[in-house]
This record gives C-alpha cells, sequence and structure tokens, in this order.
C-alpha cells in the first residue's frame, strides 16, 4: 500500500473536508475562517511535499517524485497566493462565501493527484476532481449573467475534452493492454509495439489534455470564461490548473509515449506555434484586460510547449522553469486587476488604468514590471522563462519554433507595452479605491520575484532539472 | 568574487554599473512634497553621476595601454551549469565607450535642471536606471550579460520618449522599442547558437572559437539584425529620426551619445571577431548600406525643417561613416571607426543640447523660426559654431581624426568606397553651414527672438566640458587613440590570422 506517498493530497483532501463541515455549522459567517483554513491547509500540504518521501503508492497508481515535488509545491503556492488575493476581492464584491475556499481546496487535491498521477486512470480521477469544483467557481457570483454563462461554457466544453481523453485512455488501453504509465513506457520501447489504434488514442489523449492547459485550437473557451469568472476565479483559472495540466502533459507525453516521439513531436510543434501567435495577435484589439490576458496566457503556453516539443530533459526543465515564471508573473498582474476597483467596483478595461503612474505610481510600476516580464524583456523573470525555452529548441534543431517564438514576441511585446504606455504616458483618469494590504503583499511578493529573478536564477534551474531527469531515465 | 589582475584593488566596473542603482534606491527613499521631492532628486541624481564619473577616471587613469587584453576583470558564478558566469572587464575598445557614458550622463542630468518639471523624481530614476544598463552593456565580458543590458536600455529609454517627450511621443517610443526589440530577439538565438556551439558564453572564449563557415553566416546575419537596428543603418533607420524629434533632450543626447553606439560597439566585439569569414563575406554588402545611408541621409538632413530631425540624419550619415570603417578591417578603418564614434557622441551630444537651448526659450526647433541669433546670443553663436564645425570634420576638432582614419582605412580597400564615403564630409559641410546660416546669420525680424538670453552659467557648465574634449580630441587625438592602440592592433591581426587559415583549409580542400 505505502499509503504515506499520498499524505500531502489526503493531508489537503481532509483539511477541506473539515473546513467545509465547519463552514456549515458555524452560524455566522465563516467566510474569513474557511480562508485561513484552506490556506493552512496548503502550507501542511506543502511541508509534507517538501519532507515526504519518494516512491511509488497503491500499487503503482501514485507517484512520488521530485517532478510531482515540484510541480506541486509550484500548485499549492499558486493556490495558497489566490486564495489570498480572493478573500478580499469577494468581500468588496459580494461574492464572499465560505465554499469558495473549500472549492479550491478539492480543485487543488485534484491537481496534485494529476501530478503525481502514475496510471492513466488516476489521471482521470485527478483531473475530474480538479474539473467540477472549477465549474462551480466559475459560476460562482451566480446572479451575473456572463460568470453563468462562463460556468456552463466550461462545463460543456471541458466534459467534451474530458470525454475525448477518457477515448483517448480506452483507445490506449485496448491496443496495449496496461493503463500504467511505466507500463506503457516499458511496452513501447519496442517501436514494434505501437500500433496504429495506440498512436490513435495518445492523440486523443494530447487532444484532451491540450483543452486544459488552452492551446490553440482548443483554446475557444479561455477568453470567455477568463472574462465572465470573477477576478478572483480567473486568477486560479490561469495559474494552478494550468501547472497541473502542464505537468500531466509532460509526464504522460514525456515517459509514457517518449519513445513515440516521432509521432506527435509535430501536432505538439503545430500546437505551440498556432498558440504562441494567436496569442500574440488576438490580443491586439482587446480592450478588457482580463480578455487580453487570456489570449497572452495562450500564448504563453505555446512558449511552454515548445519544452515538450523537443522532447528532451532540457526541454522540460524549459517547461518547468517557465510555468514556475508564469505562476508568479500571472498572479501579480491579475493582483494589480483584482486592486482596478472604483469607489467599491471593479473595472476592467484597459483604458482604466490611464494614468495610473500619477495616481498610484507603486501599483504601475508592479504592473510594470510584470508587463516588462511578460513580454520577455531582461531583467525580469519571463526573459528568462524564455531564453530556458529557446535555449532546448535550439539545442534540440527546432529552429521553426524558436525564430517563430521569438517574432511572436515581438508582436506580444506590442499590447505589452501598450498597457505601459497608457498607465504611464496617458493624462490621468480617476483614481482606484485605496489597497487592501493582502493584495499589496502578493503583488509585492510576486513583484520582487519577477523583477529580482535574476539575480538566483541558478537554485531554480537546478530544481527544475533535477525534476525534469525523474522523465527521461 | 574572484578578482584576477584587477589594477584598482577591488572590483571597480561593479562598482560604477551598479553604483546609479544606489541612487535609485535614495531617490526613491525621498519623501516630502513635489517641490522638494523634485530638488532632492535632480541633486542626488547629479551626484551619483557625478561620483560615478570620478570612479571611471581612476578606471582611466589605472588602465594599462600597452594591453590588448581584457582588465579589471570580474567573475561571479552566476549560472554555473551552463557555464555562464557574472563577468565583467575592459580592454582598450570598451573602456572609452565607459567613460563617454558617464560623461554624457552627469551633462544630461543638468540639461533637463529646469527642461524637466514633471515627475522629476521618476526621470531622474529612469537617467540612472539608463546608465547603469550603459555601462554594464560596456564591461560585460560574458554574452548573456551582455545581452541582458543591451535589451534593457530599451525599458528607460521607452519611458524616457514616451513621457517626455513631445506631441507624437507615444508613436516615436514604441516605435523605437519594438524596432529595436525585432533585432534583438534575433540576436538572441545567435546567441544561443553560439552558446551551445562553444558550450559557453565568455566573450574571450568564443572569440577564440571557430564557427564553421556555413552557421557563421547565419550567425552573422542574426547579429547584424540587432547591431544594425542599433547603429541604425539604411534601410532600418527610420525610427531613429522619430526617437530623436520626439526624446527630451537629455534622452537624444544619451540616445545620439551612447545607444547608437552600442550597434556598432556590438560590431566590434562580436561580428568581426568572432565571425572573421562572414564577416569578410559580408563586407561589400555593408559598403553598400553605409555608402547609401552617408549619402541619402545627408541629402535627407538638407531638406529638413527641424533642427533635430536635421541633427539626427546627420547621425545617420556619421554612423555610415563608423560601419564603413569597422568593415575595413585594417588598423586605420577600426582605429577611425572608434574615434569616429567617440567624437561623434561628444559633438551630437553637444549638437542636441544646442537644440534644447533654444528649445527652451522659444519652444519650437523649426529653423525658419530662428534668425540673427548672432546679435542677441554671441557666446551661443560661437559654442554653436565650433560644434558645427567639428561636426563637419574640420581639422583641429574632434570630427577630422576619425572621418580621416576611415577614408584611409578605405582607400586600402577600395578607391570608389573612400570617395563615395568621403563625400559624407562635404555634405555633411553642406548641411551644416546651410543649418548655422539659416539660425544664427541674417537679421532679427521676429520680436522674441530681440530679446533672447545668452547662455546662462549653467548652459556653460555644461558645454565646457564638451567644448574642451573637442578640442583636445582634435588637437592631440593620440591621447585617445593610445587606448586603443593595442586593442585594435590585435583584432586586426587575429582576424588575418583566422582568414589566412580558412584559405589554407580551403586549399587543402580544393
Amino acid at each position: 500500500m505505502n499509503w504515506t506517498i499520498a499524505l500531502p493530497e489526503i493531508a489537503l483532501a481532509c483539511c477541506g473536508m473539515a473546513t467545509m463541515i465547519f463552514g456549515v455549522l458555524r452560524k455566522s459567517d465563516a467566510t474569513l475562517l474557511c480562508t485561513m483554513f484552506s490556506i493552512a491547509g496548503y502550507l501542511v500540504a506543502g511541508l509534507l511535499v517538501l519532507t515526504g518521501a519518494f516512491g511509488f503508492a497503491f500499487n503503482g497508481q501514485l507517484v512520488s517524485d521530485p517532478f510531482s515535488a515540484f510541480n506541486q509545491l509550484l500548485i499549492l503556492t499558486a493556490a495558497a497566493l489566490c486564495t489570498v488575493l480572493a478573500s478580499d476581492w469577494n468581500r468588496s464584491q459580494g461574492v464572499a462565501r465560505f465554499e469558495l475556499p473549500v472549492l479550491m481546496v478539492f480543485a487543488t487535491v485534484g491537481m496534485m493527484v494529476m501530478t503525481s498521477a502514475s496510471n492513466l486512470m488516476t489521471l482521470y480521477l485527478g483531473l475530474e476532481l480538479q474539473s467540477l469544483p472549477l465549474y462551480v467557481l466559475a459560476a460562482s457570483h451566480r446572479d451575473n449573467l456572463r460568470s453563468s454563462e462562463a460556468g456552463l461554457k466550461y462545463f460543456v466544453l471541458s466534459s467534451l475534452a474530458s470525454g475525448l481523453l477518457l477515448y483517448g485512455i480506452s483507445l490506449v488501453y485496448g491496443f496495449s493492454g496496461t493503463m500504467d504509465l511505466v507500463g506503457l513506457h516499458d511496452l513501447l520501447s519496442s517501436p514494434a509495439n505501437a500500433s496504429p489504434g495506440l498512436v490513435v488514442g495518445i492523440v486523443f489523449v494530447l487532444v484532451g489534455l491540450a483543452f486544459k492547459v488552452s492551446a490553440v485550437p482548443f483554446h475557444m473557451w479561455t477568453p470567455d470564461v477568463y472574462e465572465g469568472a470573477p477576478t478572483s476565479v480567473t486568477v486560479f483559472f490561469a495559474t494552478a490548473p494550468k501547472v497541473a495540466a502542464m505537468s500531466l502533459l509532460l509526464r504522460v507525453m514525456g515517459t509514457s509515449f517518449g519513445s513515440l516521439l516521432g509521432a506527435w513531436q509535430h501536432l505538439i510543434v503545430i500546437m505551440s506555434v498556432l498558440s504562441m501567435v494567436l496569442g500574440a495577435l488576438a490580443a491586439i484589439g482587446q480592450s478588457n484586460i482580463k480578455r487580453l490576458l487570456a489570449y497572452s496566457s495562450i500564448g504563453h503556453m505555446g512558449y511552454a510547449l515548445i519544452g515538450l516539443a523537443v522532447g528532451t530533459a532540457e526541454g522540460v526543465r524549459g517547461t518547468l522553469v517557465y510555468m514556475l515564471i508564469y505562476v508568479f508573473m500571472t498572479v501579480g498582474t491579475f493582483g494589480c486587476i483584482l486592486a482596478m476597483r472604483r469607489k467599491g467596483q471593479s473595472v476592467e478595461k484597459v483604458s482604466d488604468l490611464a494614468g495610473l503612474a500619477s495616481n498610484d505610481p507603486v501599483l504601475a510600476l508592479a504592473l510594470a514590471v510584470f508587463m516588462f516580464s511578460l513580454a520577455g524583456i531582461p531583467l525580469m523573470s519571463g526573459f528568462f522563462a524564455k531564453l530556458y525555452i529557446f535555449l532546448a529548441a535550439v539545442q534540440s534543431g527546432l529552429w521553426v519554433l524558436a525564430i517563430i517564438g521569438v517574432l511572436a514576441s515581438v508582436v506580444g511585446a506590442f499590447y505589452y507595452i501598450r498597457v505601459i504606455k497608457v498607465m504611464y504616458f496617458d493624462a490621468p483618469a480617476e483614481s482606484f479605491d485605496a489597497r487592501p494590504v493582502s493584495l499589496s503583499i502578493v503583488v509585492a511578493v510576486s513583484g520582487l520575484f519577477t523583477a529580482f529573478f535574476f539575480l538566483f536564477p541558478a537554485p531554480v534551474v537546478a530544481a527544475a532539472q533535477a525534476a525534469a531527469s525523474v522523465l527521461f531515465h | 568574487m574572484t578578482s584576477l589582475g584587477n589594477a584598482a584593488g577591488f572590483p571597480i566596473l561593479s562598482l560604477i554599473t551598479w553604483l546609479p542603482l544606489i541612487g535609485c534606491l535614495m531617490i526613491m527613499s525621498v519623501r516630502g512634497d513635489d517641490e522638494t521631492v523634485a530638488s532632492n532628486s535632480r541633486w542626488t541624481a547629479l551626484w551619483t553621476s557625478l561620483i560615478v564619473m570620478v570612479l571611471s577616471f581612476v578606471l582611466w587613469a589605472k588602465f594599462d595601454k600597452s594591453d590588448p587584453g581584457l582588465q579589471f576583470n570580474e567573475h561571479l558564478a552566476w549560472m554555473p551549469a551552463f557555464k555562464v558566469g557574472y563577468s565583467m572587464g575592459v580592454d582598450g575598445i570598451s573602456v572609452l565607450f565607459v567613460l563617454l557614458s558617464t560623461v554624457l550622463t552627469p551633462i544630461c542630468i543638468l540639461s533637463s535642471w529646469q527642461a524637466i518639471h514633471t515627475r522629476v523624481r521618476e526621470f531622474m530614476l529612469s537617467f540612472l536606471i539608463l546608465e547603469t544598463m550603459m555601462v554594464g552593456m560596456f564591461c560585460a565580458t560574458d554574452f548573456v550579460v551582455f545581452y541582458m543590458f543591451f535589451e534593457a536600455v530599451l525599458i528607460p529609454m521607452y519611458l524616457i520618449i514616451g513621457i517626455w517627450g513631445g506631441p507624437r511621443r507615444v508613436y516615436a517610443a514604441v516605435k523605437f522599442f519594438l524596432f529595436t526589440l525585432t533585432g534583438s530577439v534575433l540576436m538572441l538565438l545567435a546567441l544561443i547558437a553560439m552558446w551551445l556551439h562553444a558550450g559557453t558564453t565568455d566573450i574571450p572564449t568564443l572569440m577564440a572559437t571557430h564557427f564553421p563557415s556555413h552557421m557563421q553566416t547565419w550567425l552573422f546575419l542574426a547579429l547584424f539584425a540587432s547591431f544594425a537596428v542599433k547603429v541604425p543603418m539604411w534601410p532600418v533607420h527610420t525610427w531613429l529620426p522619430d526617437a530623436h524629434v520626439e526624446a527630451p533632450t537629455a534622452g537624444s543626447v544619451i540616445l545620439a551619445g551612447v545607444l547608437l553606439k552600442m550597434g556598432a560597439y556590438g560590431f566590434l566585439r562580436f561580428s568581426v571577431p568572432m565571425l572573421p569569414e562572414a564577416s569578410a563575406y559580408f563586407a561589400p554588402f555593408i559598403y553598400t548600406l553605409s555608402v547609401v545611408a552617408v549619402i541619402y541621409t545627408s541629402l535627407v538632413a538638407l531638406a529638413q525643417e527641424d533642427m533635430k530631425k536635421l541633427i539626427a540624419y546627420s547621425s545617420i550619415a556619421h554612423m555610415g561613416v563608423v560601419t564603413i570603417g569597422i568593415f575595413t578591417f585594417n588598423v586605420q578603418g577600426i582605429s577611425g571607426s572608434l574615434f569616429q564614434m567617440l567624437s561623434h557622441g561628444v559633438v551630437s551630444g553637444a549638437l542636441f543640447l544646442i537644440v534644447g537651448v533654444v528649445y527652451d526659450r522659444i519652444h519650437t526647433r523649426e529653423i525658419a523660426r530662428y534668425g540673427g541669433l548672432a546679435d542677441p546670443m554671441r557666446g551661443y553663436a560661437l559654442v554653436f559654431m565650433l560644434f558645427m564645425m567639428a561636426s563637419v570634420g574640420l581639422p583641429g576638432t574632434a570630427g577630422f581624426v576619425g572621418e580621416f582614419l576611415v577614408i584611409i582605412g578605405s582607400l586600402k580597400v577600395n578607391f570608389w568606397l573612400a570617395l563615395l564615403g568621403g563625400a559624407g564630409m562635404i555634405l555633411g559641410a553642406a548641411y551644416m553651414l546651410y543649418l548655422y546660416r539659416r539660425v544664427i546669420f541674417g537679421r532679427v525680424t521676429r520680436d522674441d527672438l530681440r530679446g533672447i538670453a545668452d547662455l546662462s552659467a549653467r548652459e556653460w557648465t555644461l558645454f565646457a566640458p564638451l567644448i574642451v574634449l573637442t578640442l583636445w580630441m582634435g588637437i592631440y587625438p593620440s591621447s585617445f587613440t593610445s587606448y586603443f592602440d593595442a586593442a585594435v592592433g590585435a583584432m586586426v591581426q587575429h582576424h588575418q590570422a583566422a582568414l589566412a587559415a580558412t584559405t589554407k583549409l580551403a586549399g587543402l580542400v580544393h
């Protein structure tokens, strides 16, 4: 059995259930306390991940290794930061309910299962456990038409993707006779076992997972859901689930189907190119900053996918570093967006940022740092994310990806610096409400990380290297 | 930190590079009403940049002119797994550019004393950050570190043009940003390719590495994309007139004085020594573009109505001479282009300041709006004349030496190249004298020009060091050329040896 391997997931799940019972039983408003409990849960789970042993559990259903630890820590950090950001915003916008942090905890448990899944069945269970709370979260502003629409849209499209994934899994199982990721790896190391049916199954699995990372052409839901969902939920959508889905993709494609690289590499290359190009071009016309960031995140997933397309440990390392840096940039950017409130009402047009540099120089500076970083300008962390990715791409001779990637980043830079232009060059609009302390802390933490990553890239890369090398043994 | 062969005894290059950021921290901590903040920011920025300047004089004094290699080396492990380190060092080619940057920065800060009156704190912050990036770029001896500084310059310059610029500042700032970024990202790919081939990004190691011929062609083109935009070479120069016209005076000074040199410095530091075969192969292409730049932009300059735009076009022409000199691959040509870069840094910086002086008083840069300034502004007319002559290349001023050496260098290559490149001097005389005549001579016809004030004490302080430098460089050039003689000699030798080796190899194959 060796159930202690799954201790972080178990602990977090128990924390979620206990918090829910507490919230239900308590007569008065329990939102703040539930938020506190869930953050404590993330901390405990994080400590358990850090101190936990590596190995397989439940007869190879679950695995704990440096790769899962890296991703789980990242997911937990993202979830904790999002919870802090959400608590104040939800209260001020009148959508605060104690269920929301609890739902985030359950979704996080699902993501942790996803990253440590070592069997296609566990993988699917984790994915569904993650998705169900996310549907509810997307629609959590239930009196708002767009929020309900976002929830419904996400539900329908995501179920479709889950169906495709499940179909792919059954094909893979049917043609190979195993659902164990390591077993699949061993089986496919002799190319004769790669029957056409199995390859079709792999493609379906790939499509299902591509939906979750919102890679083009499976990205249609992203802008609408980002825009419709309450912003505090959008930031969660943009970070933790992306990490989980990306780690799944890396593990499944890298470990199990790695020897069939030739069969699926060009699919990833195409998705990556389309995502980078669409992310860069479609964002130009956006006036809503949440939609803009939705396209921006599509573009960023395109860059992260380069690491997978490369199919080497260097590539996976690049993707992992990319996701880490992406999470901090995104949390920080959304933190700034959450601060965009006038007389208590949240505003989300790019033009609402006009003259922010005069009204609130600190917030403008933070957002400028994030924008330059998203654009990939050194010394910001976003530059390093791209550097390691392109390094891997060039190393494997994927020049087309690298060239399209850098050119798309120039196009992308246009809309990022447009945000800076609005903040710094335009005449000031009405100033925003005072920032809550919790939000300032999260923005400061991610801002400092983003701006000063260049001082300490080595340990982060070393951790990613250790995580990536697990997949290629 | 390990300091190898550091004559100063302490990490002087890092100190010069990062000290402006300490000034930034001090400026950020200033509290009080707007007036106090503005005044304290100005003084802090000025003092910081002056201290940096004095430190760079130490560098200047302790520099060993006979050593062609890197000096004041510093090394710090940064990304050891990738063999990328934080390495700093200067040789004869870069040391004078460090000085150029540190001397121009306090002058720029002083020149914005009154011209910048909104968001003074942010302006001073941007300028000090800009200084860090410029100096860091010239000191970096690791390609990744170089690239980071090279590209990070965009951030403060974008803000300087966009916030404190003229009416079309947003257009100019975005154009500047995107043009430069497009070139830079292609250089990034070349950087990665060289990194993977050599296993490190240490610049001296890269110089000693031989890259295969077919690879050199692509690497050269990728680096060219970046450096040619920065120089700027025709036909990717179009961002420069816009950026210059819209930028505030101090921004124009730094843009012309230092940022344009970054491209040419890149050619000298990377393209020529690391890719000798491709450089030789593409030299005729570079000559063609440069000659077109010299003649075309000089003619365009003749037709300008705006003073700043005229000087911006003249900068492109002068930089055309620089690129010709670099790609002659002989001692005279390269020394000439180095000298031309330094003198252009001083002279064009001064010319932009000269435009700034009248712009501060009348708030227009339209040439037709002026005339007859010789009478009310005698000191101004004198200073203007000196720099006008230096820009034309009058013997005895800084402008002459560089152009003369480049012409000698290019004569060794091709007579027509020398003739057409040298035509820039004649055309330069035409547009500069024409500009001077229209602004300074004639009768004063407008009332506001009658009572216009001559140079103030602050403005004289700005021009004094530049005047001294211009004359010094013109009358006794060897006090500057002696710094880079050894390094240029070594570079030319290295280049010829590399080409000879390839020819020999080709001979063996055929």
